[in-house]
C-alpha cells in the first residue's frame, strides 16, 4: 500500500494504507483521534468535519488519497485547554452544546467560516453551518457563540 | 407525653437506595465522590446534581466528583427518562447530603468539644469559635456512612442555598469543547475489537442463506456469529469490521417478515386494528347541561425517529461466564434485566457501566446494541468488542416514537360553550423498554434461533405520567369529559418511548381543537384559555408568554401567530408557546417565544438550554419528520430520507423562566414539545386560515388541507 503524507494539525504525518479509505477511518483509527465523530458515514450530518485546508470538509467521504500533501486540521489541531481558540472559548462561555456530539464538527465548519469572513452576520453563520445537523436543539447557542469568537478574534 | 411529629418519609430513591455511602463518600484528595443512579443523556442533570450535593455539603462544587452509574454500586434509579432526574435523584442527593452534613457536625461537635450549633461549614471545613475546625476529610476515618438514611434530616432552606438556583458551567462542557474523549464511541478498551451486526434492510427479515466464504477472506477477521437470523463480523480493525459486513451483506439472502401498514393512511389504519381500550379518565358535571350541538375533528401524527447524531454503540468484554458491558443505556439495572433473561445467567455474573452517548431522547438503540456486543463479543475469546451501529441500522431498527391517532368531540351548549368532552387515541403503547417485562426487549433477542416474542408496547401508569393517554386529561375547567386510549395490541412498526411520549400527540390536538373552538366564536385564543383555566401557575406561564411576545402582534401578509400550552405530564412544568410563522413558498417558524414554569430551577440556564433545545427539536418534529414506509422496510433510513431542522431553518427562541424558589423542582427536557407543536399549527391557521390537523405540517399537507377545506 502507497504511502500518503499529509500534515495533520501541523505534523508532518505518513501513513501507508488503501487510498480509498475514508479519512475519517485513518484519523479515528490508526491516528487515534477522538474529535471527529462518525455521524452518518454519507457526508450528511457534519459530525465529522475537519478543515482541509481552510476548507471544512467531511472526512467520512472524503478518501485518504486526496489529502496527500494538504494541511488537515481537527478539533485537536484548533486548541487545547492551555491554549483555546477563540471558538473554545466562546462555547465554553455560551454553553453552547447539550450533548455535544456534533460539536467538533460545528466547530471546524465555524473555523473555515472564520477564516474567509472575520465579520460574520447571523444569517452568515447559519449559512455556514447548513451542512450540520444537530439533533439537540443548540443552534443558536452555538450561532451566538461563534458571533462572539469572530468579535473577540476582530478585537485582538 | 406527646408524640414527636412525623418525619416526612424519605424520597422515593433514597428509600428504595437507603445506604448513604451508596451515594456519597469522602475521597482522601479532598474531594467528594457523588454517584447518582440516573445518568448524562446530553441534558445536563450531572452538573444539576453536583450543584445539589455541594450545597447541602457545603463543598465548592470543584471538589464533587461525579460518577458514573455502574450495576456494580451505583444506587438503582430505574430510567433517566420523563424529566423526573433532578426530582428523583436530586432530592435523594439533597437529603443524602442533609443527614450527612448532620453527621459530621456532630462528629466534629464531639472531636472539639462543643455543641453542634457552634460550628459552620465552609468548603468542608467545619469550624467553632477560637479557630477549632475539622473537615469531613479528617473525620471521614472516624464517620462511617455505610448506614442507611433516616427520615428527618432537613435540607437547607432555599434563601441559604448558593450553588443551587445559579447558573454555573456545566462540568462536562470542556472535555466536548476540546475534543478529549468523553463519548463512549470515543473510549477504547485494551485489546478491543470491532464488531459489526448484519441487519436486513427488510423488517423482522429471515435470514434463508448466509455464504460467509467472501467475508471469511477479509483481512483481520476473527469470527463471524451467527444465531438464526443473527448474524455479525468481529475483525481485529473497524475498517475491517465495515469490509467483512459489506462482504458478509452480499452472501446473505432475506425474505420479508410481517407487511407494514400503508403508510398513505396510517391514521386510518391505527382505528382499525385489533386494540384494548381503556378509560383514561371520565368526569361527570355536577349539574349537565343539555348539548345543542357537537363539534368533532381527528388529529394525528407520524412516528417519528430519535435520529440521535451519533449511532449506537456499546461495548462487551466475557471473563468466563461473565460479562461486563458499557452502555449509552438510560438504565443500567434495566439493562441487565434484559440482558440476565436473554443470557440466562444469575445478574450478579454481568455488570453494566453507563457511558456517555450522544442526546438521548428516549428508548432508542443504546440497549439493543449493548446486547449485540454481548453475543459478538462470545467469539473474541475474552477480548472486549465494540460495537456500533450503522446510520441505516439507527434510522430503521431502533424503536420510533409512536404514530397517533386523536380524535376530540365537544358538546357545546346554546351558547357554544363547552360542556362535555370526548377524547380518543389510538396507536401503540409507548414503551417497550427493556428490564420491566417477563420477556427481553432487546431486538436481537427476537433474532436468534430461539427468540423471544419480539415485546408488544405497552403503556405506562397514569401514576407515571401515562403513555399514548400523557395529557390527554384537560388542564381546562371543563364540566365533563371522558378520555379513552385504544392501544394496538399488533406492533408491525417498533415504537417505543420517544421524548413526550403521547404528549406532543394529544396536546397537538386539544390545543388545535381549542383554537378551533375560539376562532368559531371569534374569541381571541389567550383570552379563550385564560376563560377556561383556574390554576393561577397555568394562567401566569400564559400571560407571561403574551406580555413576552407582545400578543398579539400586528399581522401582516403571509405570517401568523399561534399560542400552546400544557403542563407537561399534568404534573411537571408549565409551558406556554407563541409562536410566529411565515408562510410562502414553504412553512417557516420565524420566533417561539416560550414561558416556562419548573418551580425551583436549579440551574436557571440548565433549564432555558433545555426548553430553548426542546422548542427546536420539535419545530423540527412538526415541520419536517415523518418516517416513511413501505410495505416490506422503513425508507427513511438515511438524513436525505428523513431530513431534519437545519441551521437555516431555526426559529429565534425566547425563554422566561418564572422562577419558584419554594416549589420542588421539576425537570424541564419534555416541556416545550407539546406546547410548541400547537403553537406552530394555529399560527399556521393563524396565517391562512386553513387548518392542517395531520403532522408534519408541510407544503403538500397545506395544499391537501386547502383542498379539503
Amino acid at each position: 500500500m502507497p504511502n500518503i503524507r499529509f500534515r495533520l494539525n501541523g505534523v508532518e504525518t505518513e501513513i501507508d494504507a488503501d487510498p480509498d479509505t475514508p479519512l475519517l477511518t485513518i484519523l479515528r483509527g490508526r491516528l487515534g483521534l477522538t474529535g471527529p465523530h462518525f455521524g452518518c458515514g454519507a457526508g450528511e450530518c457534519g459530525a465529522c468535519n475537519v478543515l482541509l485546508g481552510e476548507h471544512a470538509i467531511t472526512s467520512c467521504d472524503t478518501p485518504f488519497w486526496s489529502v496527500a500533501d494538504k494541511d488537515v486540521t481537527t478539533i485537536e489541531g484548533l486548541g487545547n485547554a492551555q491554549s483555546p481558540h477563540a471558538l473554545q472559548r466562546a462555547f465554553i462561555a455560551e454553553q453552547a452544546l447539550q450533548c455535544g456530539y456534533c460539536l467538533s464538527g460545528i466547530m471546524m465548519s465555524a473555523a473555515a467560516l472564520l477564516k474567509r469572513n472575520s465579520d460574520p452576520t447571523t444569517s452568515d453563520v447559519k449559512e455556514a453551518l447548513d451542512r450540520n445537523l444537530c439533533r439537540c436543539g443548540s443552534h443558536n447557542r452555538m450561532v451566538r457563540a461563534i458571533l462572539r469568537a469572530a468579535a473577540e478574534l476582530r478585537s485582538s | 407525653m406527646t408524640a414527636e411529629p412525623a418525619s416526612p418519609p424519605l424520597p422515593p430513591s433514597l428509600a428504595a437506595n437507603p445506604r448513604l455511602s451508596s451515594w456519597i463518600n469522602f475521597l482522601p484528595d479532598g474531594k467528594v465522590r457523588v454517584s447518582p443512579g440516573k445518568v448524562e443523556i446530553g441534558q445536563g442533570i450531572v452538573t444539576a446534581l453536583a450543584q445539589i450535593a455541594a450545597d447541602e455539603l457545603d463543598v465548592d462544587i470543584a471538589r464533587v466528583r461525579m460518577v458514573r452509574a455502574s450495576t456494580s454500586a451505583s444506587p438503582n434509579e430505574g430510567v433517566t427518562s420523563g424529566s423526573l432526574s433532578v426530582q428523583h435523584s436530586g432530592r435523594a442527593i439533597r437529603f443524602a447530603c442533609a443527614e450527612i452534613r448532620q453527621i459530621f457536625l456532630e462528629a466534629a461537635a464531639e472531636r472539639l468539644g462543643v455543641e453542634t450549633n457552634a460550628l459552620s461549614i465552609s468548603d468542608g471545613t467545619i469550624s467553632g469559635p477560637g479557630n477549632i475546625s475539622a473537615s469531613y476529610w479528617e473525620l471521614a476515618s472516624e464517620v462511617s456512612l455505610d448506614r442507611d438514611a433516616t427520615p428527618g434530616a432537613t435540607p437547607k432552606p432555599v434563601a441559604q442555598r448558593t450553588v443551587a438556583g445559579n447558573s454555573v458551567q456545566r462540568l462536562d462542557i470542556p472535555d466536548k469543547v476540546f475534543g478529549r474523549p468523553r463519548f463512549i464511541h470515543d473510549s477504547p478498551l485494551p485489546g478491543m475489537l470491532h464488531g459489526r451486526v448484519l441487519r436486513s434492510e427488510l423488517s423482522r427479515a429471515t435470514l434463508t442463506e448466509l455464504n460467509e466464504d467472501k467475508a471469511r477472506k477479509v483481512e483481520g477477521l476473527v469470527a463471524i456469529v451467527r444465531d438464526g437470523n443473527f448474524a455479525g463480523v468481529v475483525s481485529e480493525t473497524e475498517a475491517g469490521a465495515d469490509a467483512a459486513l459489506a462482504a458478509l451483506r452480499k452472501g446473505a439472502t432475506w425474505s420479508p417478515g410481517e407487511p407494514l401498514p400503508n403508510e398513505a393512511e396510517l391514521a386510518e389504519w391505527l382505528k382499525r386494528q385489533p386494540a384494548q381500550t381503556t378509560v383514561v379518565a371520565n368526569r361527570q358535571a355536577t349539574s349537565p347541561a343539555p348539548t345543542a350541538r357537537t363539534i368533532k375533528r381527528q388529529y394525528s401524527r407520524p412516528y417519528i425517529a430519535h435520529g440521535s447524531i451519533a449511532p449506537s454503540c456499546a461495548m462487551a468484554q466475557w471473563d468466563g461466564d461473565k460479562v461486563r458491558v458499557w452502555t449509552h443505556s438510560q438504565g443500567v439495572y434495566l439493562l441487565r434485566s434484559d440482558l440476565t433473561l436473554v443470557l440466562k445467567i444469575p445478574k450478579e455474573n454481568i455488570i453494566v457501566e453507563h457511558m456517555e452517548g450522544a442526546g438521548c431522547y428516549g428508548h432508542n438503540g443504546a440497549d439493543d446494541v449493548a446486547l449485540d456486543a454481548v453475543l459478538l463479543a462470545k467469539a473474541a475469546g475474552g477480548r472486549p468488542v465494540r460495537v456500533q451501529w450503522s446510520r441505516a441500522d439507527e434510522m430503521s431498527h431502533a424503536p420510533f416514537g409512536a404514530a397517533m391517532t386523536i380524535e376530540i368531540e365537544a358538546g357545546l351548549d346554546a351558547n357554544g360553550e363547552i360542556v362535555d368532552w370526548h377524547h380518543q387515541i389510538w396507536g401503540n403503547g409507548h414503551s417497550a423498554r427493556p428490564g420491566r417485562a417477563e420477556l427481553p426487549t432487546l431486538l436481537a433477542a427476537s433474532e436468534l434461533a430461539k427468540p423471544f416474542p419480539r415485546a408488544i408496547a405497552a403503556d405506562p401508569s397514569a401514576a407515571a405520567g401515562g403513555g399514548a393517554d400523557r395529557n390527554s386529561i384537560p388542564l381546562y375547567d371543563f364540566p365533563a369529559w371522558q378520555i379513552e386510549c385504544h392501544r394496538l395490541t399488533i406492533m408491525p412498526i417498533r415504537a417505543s418511548a420517544l421524548r413526550t411520549l403521547g404528549a406532543q400527540g394529544n396536546v397537538f390536538a386539544i390545543e388545535s381543537f381549542l383554537d378551533e373552538l375560539a376562532s368559531e366564536r371569534g374569541e381571541d385564543p389567550v383570552a379563550f384559555r385564560l376563560r377556561h383555566l383556574s390554576d393561577p401557575r397555568a394562567r401566569d406561564v400564559i400571560l407571561a408568554v403574551a406580555r413576552r411576545a407582545k400578543w398579539k402582534p400586528a399581522k401582516q401578509d403571509g405570517t401568523g401567530y399561534g399560542i400552546g400550552y400544557s403542563r407537561y405530564k399534568n404534573t411537571g412544568a408549565y409551558c406556554a408557546a407563541i409562536a410566529e410563522v411565515e408562510v410562502g413558498e414553504d412553512i417557516s417558524v420565524k420566533r417561539l417565544t416560550l414561558a416556562v414554569d419548573v418551580g425551583e430551577a436549579i440551574n436557571p440556564d440548565g433549564v432555558v438550554n433545555q426548553i430553548e433545545g426542546g422548542a427546536i427539536q420539535v419545530t423540527s418534529w412538526v415541520l419536517k419528520e415523518r418516517v416513511r414506509f413501505d410495505t416490506t422496510r422503513i425508507t427513511s433510513n438515511s438524513w436525505t430520507e428523513y431530513p431534519i431542522l437545519r441551521f437555516t431553518e431555526v426559529p429565534e427562541v425566547d425563554v422566561e423562566v418564572i422562577s419558584r424558589p419554594d416549589i420542588e423542582p421539576v425537570g424541564a427536557g419534555e416541556a416545550a414539545h407539546g406546547p410548541v407543536t400547537a403553537a406552530i399549527g394555529n399560527a399556521v391557521f393563524d396565517a391562512l386560515g386553513v387548518r392542517v390537523r395531520d403532522l408534519p405540517i408541510t407544503r403538500d399537507r397545506l395544499i391537501a388541507a386547502m383542498e379539503n377545506s
